[in-house]
């Protein structure tokens, strides 16, 4: 049995999903739900100074019908008063001393703020700070949140104002809205800090109404750039935590954050090398249950692979990463299609021709042609010979040959062919194609030994050069 | 007509019941949006199939009906009477996925009635008008495709129907549960909108053959099929027995609105289907199709057994009508015998099935009594034969399409004929006034 238990920076956790610090973790009634549903820790709804939010907050993007597939808000730090915060963490604690309650805190610049609220953050009970330097919008504007998480040297102060009282570990949190993350991270690893956690929030619009051209969330007519997350995000969210994983001058324990809705989500951010993950659209989505399919499928893989703890694979997937001039030029794959497992939607033929290399082709036929078939037509000319085509409704009287018991079966004129010799193995047919499995990317040994762009650019400098004439 | 007899509306409600909008929105979504797609193919009209699913999705109704509309002018209905199994749904690439099809046909009917509930109106595709008449005979499916796109590009259009309703079977064959007859009559009053001229309870004949021969350039004869076959057996000619269709046209148009007792009705066709489900749901105790052949031999399509079944219909199989049996003017019994593999009456299986009416449904016959005036059209087996592309027949100053054409398949094949044959007229005229 997997044991999913985890100490990340010196906080223990029965397991490694935690809420992340936003409306699930609001207050103490919610974090004491949210443990018995199985969450393992909570980042508190940042706390400082009581602010009055807006009405609207939130704004969505919706996906082919699929509701929130990023979320955006325009909501401040917590707006309830500080002692009842601290008050309740105390009750939480009390009650579930073996869950990770982590206070998540947000002040003015000012050393004596700082110092004021890690104290108050401890005393009543919390096991680690984390320091929001990432929220974009409004804290921002009073010179907090990102405004400080996007200047190495304000992050690397205040961090320390932070751990000159600190006596738990102190997390970092850092924003997205930053051209290189590492620069930041470094930051707060030279400010002292225990751990940092990434990401925030993207600054984002997320759309606009199309009657009343107000951006959305609306707030009496205006609209202001909110902080993206969910589903939507967690490619980035996973590129800037391998960014700072692999840099030695930032690297510390990090908690990853951005996009998390299922187990796989979480395991992609373990193996980059994060030690915990924290969960705020996919919990303020569907509810805190959320997390029982998060252990459950987590450990069955586990299981699967053979790894007892998280630190059995956390990190695993670090060394497959590299820079683009590492890469193998003499690496060939091509497209397969599993001709079984073809439904013929001619959605890799169409997307090969208009978005990669024209190599797929609908050049197949069943039985013998007239004069010769042509080859590599083109997609107009192809849904011009469909139009052309006399197609009546065929009737069991007369055509009782012509349709049943097909539909099981793919048209062979509707299984796209492959041109392997001018394939460039780029992946978008695959990706394209609606069944699992059908599209393969099949290697074709070269020969050739591995060589990079490094390389073969070096080799070019030390080339003798061209001979004319 | 234009409103549904409240009996009819309560008895025959949607067989497929339209979507909500939050519905189609989830339906369309789930279309994969094929490249060439086989929808498309399989449709006679060639409606571009993903194209107004994902204008759906997308939000754009209007241009999701000017899509079906540009290809099919009578999408409404064709969305409610289509077989779809045997056509875009039957080809939909799902059923290979996860063998739900798309439900391409409820998507249609969707945004044409949102079309029609904002009173949208049928585009002109030729701005002016331009030289060239054409007389339609027949208001059928056939013809009505026909007119419509002559009109919209910018002919002039006569349609000569001998009905006081145009819309041939649509208005007074179909089954009111798929389209009720004032559905039929909506959509055809946007082709009346584009400048068609109708002329109704005109029965063309030789005479006002020859006047129309006269008066416009070019004809479209769409006349369809003409009654069915009779019951040729003693006592086939009593009034308790009726030809469905009719019995079908009377319901429809509410001159009959209840059927009682036990039904028989011979054949086993899409009509014959039609007739009995709607003597059923008009109140007949029983109702039993009685056809001579097997049940893998019929001829209507396997979902409508499967419907017939469910409403309650029963089947006689290899079973042959031989005499009807009245008492005192009143239908009594038909006499049957089975029969064998050959149709050959098996000695001594005779046996007297009660019914209070009986309805034939054994195929329609061509219209000869026409078909046989027009000079220099060539028939065979009573059908008008013409080149496929053109609809043009042996007289190239006749054109034909749908039933009388093809001896009585769909109301879309009918569109479809009923459109190249405008199209190959439009080049006729672009030709002649070049
Ligand atoms: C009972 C029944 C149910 C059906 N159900 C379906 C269904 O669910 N789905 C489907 O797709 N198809 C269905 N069909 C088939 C479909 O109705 C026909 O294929 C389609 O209507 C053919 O169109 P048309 O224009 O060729 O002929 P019709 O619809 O028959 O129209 C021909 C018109 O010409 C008129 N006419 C005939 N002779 C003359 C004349 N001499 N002068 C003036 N006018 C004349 C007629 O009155 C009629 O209005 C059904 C058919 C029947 C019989
Ligand atoms: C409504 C809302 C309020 C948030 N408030 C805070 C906050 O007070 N402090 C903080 O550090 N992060 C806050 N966040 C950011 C989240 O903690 C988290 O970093 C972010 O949502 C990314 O995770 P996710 O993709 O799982 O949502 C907030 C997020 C949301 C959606
Ligand atoms: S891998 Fe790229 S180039 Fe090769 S067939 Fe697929 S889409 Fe075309
Ligand atoms: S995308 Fe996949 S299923 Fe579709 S045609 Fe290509 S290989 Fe077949
Ligand atoms: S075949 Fe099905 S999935 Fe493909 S475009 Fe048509 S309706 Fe959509």
């Amino acid at each position: 049995m997997p044991d999913l238990a985890v100490n990340f920076a010196g906080i223990a956790s029965p397991n490694p999903f935690w809420l992340a610090s936003a409306p699930p973790t609001n207050c103490g009634e919610q974090v004491m739900r949210a443990f018995d549903a199985g969450w393992g820790g909570a980042v508190w709804k940042t706390i400082g100074e009581q602010v009055t939010n807006t009405a609207s907050r939130y704004s969505s993007i919706d996906w082919n019908g699929q509701r929130m597939m990023g979320l955006n808000n325009i909501e401040l730090i917590s707006d309830r008063p500080l002692d009842v915060n601290l008050c309740e963490i105390a009750e939480v604690k009390k009650r579930y001393p073996k869950n990770a309650v982590i206070a998540s805190l947000m002040v003015e610049s000012k050393r004596e703020a700082w110092h004021r609220i890690v104290v108050q953050a401890e005393d009543a009970g919390a096991d680690g700070l984390e320091l929001n330097f990432g929220c974009p919008h409004g804290m921002s504007e009073r010179g907090m949140g990102s405004a400080v998480g996007q200047v190495p040297e304000y992050t690397e102060m205040i961090t320390s104002w932070a751990k000159e009282k600190a006596r738990t570990p102190v997390i970092v949190k850092l924003t997205p809205n930053i051209s290189d993350i590492r620069v930041i991270a470094r930051a707060a690893k030279r400010g002292g800090a225990d751990a940092v956690s990434a990401i925030n929030t993207i600054n984002s619009i997320t759309g606009i109404d199309l009657d009343t051209f107000t951006p959305r969330p609306n707030v009496d007519g205006k609209s202001t750039h909110g902080g993206y997350c969910g589903p939507a995000v967690k490619p980035i969210a996973l590129n800037m935590v391998q960014q700072v994983t692999s840099d030695p001058k930032a690297a510390l324990p990090i908690s990853g954050i951005g996009g998390v809705s299922t187990w796989r989500d979480a395991a992609e951010f373990f193996l980059l090398g994060c030690g915990t993950v924290q969960v705020c659209t996919a919990v303020m989505h569907y509810g805190y249950r959320i997390v029982e399919d998060m252990i459950d499928g987590l450990e069955d893989w586990m299981r699967e692979k053979g790894f007892a703890t998280i630190e059995d694979f956390r990190g695993l997937t670090l060394p497959h990463v590299t820079e683009w001039k590492h890469l193998n030029l003499n690496y060939k794959i091509v497209a397969h299609i599993d001709e079984a497992k073809c439904i013929g939607c001619d959605l890799c033929y169409i997307a090969c021709w208009d978005g990669a290399h024209q190599c797929i082709h609908r050049d197949r036929v069943t039985g013998p042609v007239d004069g010769p078939v042509e080859l590599h037509t083109v997609p107009a000319s192809i849904e011009a010979a469909t139009r052309a085509t006399i197609a009546v409704t065929p009737i069991p009287r007369l055509d009782a040959h012509t349709r049943d018991g097909s539909k099981d079966k793919t048209p062979v004129e509707r299984i796209p062919r492959v041109d392997e010799t001018e394939c460039v193995g780029c992946n978008l047919c695959a990706l394209v194609c609606p069944v699992d499995e059908c599209i393969t990317m099949v290697e074709v040994p070269t020969g050739l030994p591995s060589e990079t762009w490094e390389e073969r650019a070096r080799s070019k400098e030390c080339a003798p050069p061209a001979m004319h004439g | 007509m234009r409103e549904q007899h409240p009996i009819i509306a309560e008895r025959f409600p949607d067989l497929h019941p339209p979507f909500a909008a939050q519905a189609a929105t989830v339906e369309a979504n789930r279309c994969l949006n094929c490249f060439d797609a086989p929808c498309t193919a399989a449709c006679p009209t060639h409606i571009d199939v993903p194209k107004f699913i994902k204008k759906i999705a997308s939000g754009n109704l209007g241009g999701s009906a000017r899509t079906i509309l540009d290809a099919n002018v009578l999408g409404a209905s064709c969305s409610r009477v289509c077989p779809v199994d045997v056509l875009c749904e039957g080809a939909c690439v799902m059923h290979r996925y996860n063998k739900q099809p798309i439900e391409i046909a409820r998507l249609q009917r969707f945004a044409m009635d949102g079309f029609h509930a904002l009173g949208g109106r049928l585009p002109k595709k030729f701005e002016d008008s331009r030289p060239g008449h054409i007389a339609c005979i027949g208001a059928g499916p056939a013809s009505l495709a026909c007119a419509a796109e002559l009109a919209q590009q910018g002919f002039g259009v006569t349609v000569f129907e001998r009905r006081p309703l145009p819309g041939g079977l649509n208005t007074y064959g179909v089954a009111e549960y798929k389209l009720p007859a004032w559905a039929s009559l909506r959509e055809i009053e946007l082709i009346e909108d584009l400048g068609v001229e109708f002329q109704f309870g005109a029965e063309i004949d030789a005479e006002k053959l020859a006047e129309i021969e006269r008066e416009f350039d070019l004809v479209f004869i769409g006349v369809g099929l003409g009654a069915g076959h009779g019951l040729k057996i003693p006592g086939g000619d009593h009034s308790g027995v009726v030809d469905a269709l009719e019995f079908i046209a009377a319901y429809k148009t509410a001159k009959i609105t209840s059927t009682n007792g036990k039904v028989a009705v011979i054949g086993a066709g899409n009509t014959a289907i039609d007739a009995a489900n709607a003597a059923l749901r008009l109140g007949a105790a029983e109702v039993s199709i009685v056809y001579r052949r097997k049940r893998e031999n019929m001829s209507a399509f396997g979902f409508e057994y499967e419907h017939a079944k469910q409403e309650g219909v029963r089947f006689l199989w290899q079973t042959l009508p031989v005499r009807v049996i009245t008492d005192g003017g009143m239908l009594e019994f038909m006499e049957c015998t089975r029969v064998d593999d050959a149709v050959l009456p098996v000695a001594g299986s005779e046996f007297l099935l009660p019914c209070d009416l009986i309805i034939t449904a054994v195929g329609q016959s061509p219209l000869l009594d026409l078909l046989e005036e027009l000079k220099g059209v060539t028939l065979e087996k009573g059908r008008v034969v013409i080149e496929r592309r053109t609809g043009r027949t042996t007289n190239p100053r006749y054109f034909a399409g749908g039933d009388c054409v093809n001896g009585g398949r769909e109301v879309v094949d009918a569109v479809a004929d009923g459109k190249r044959a405008a199209i190959a007229m439009t080049r006729h005229f672009e030709a002649t006034y070049a």
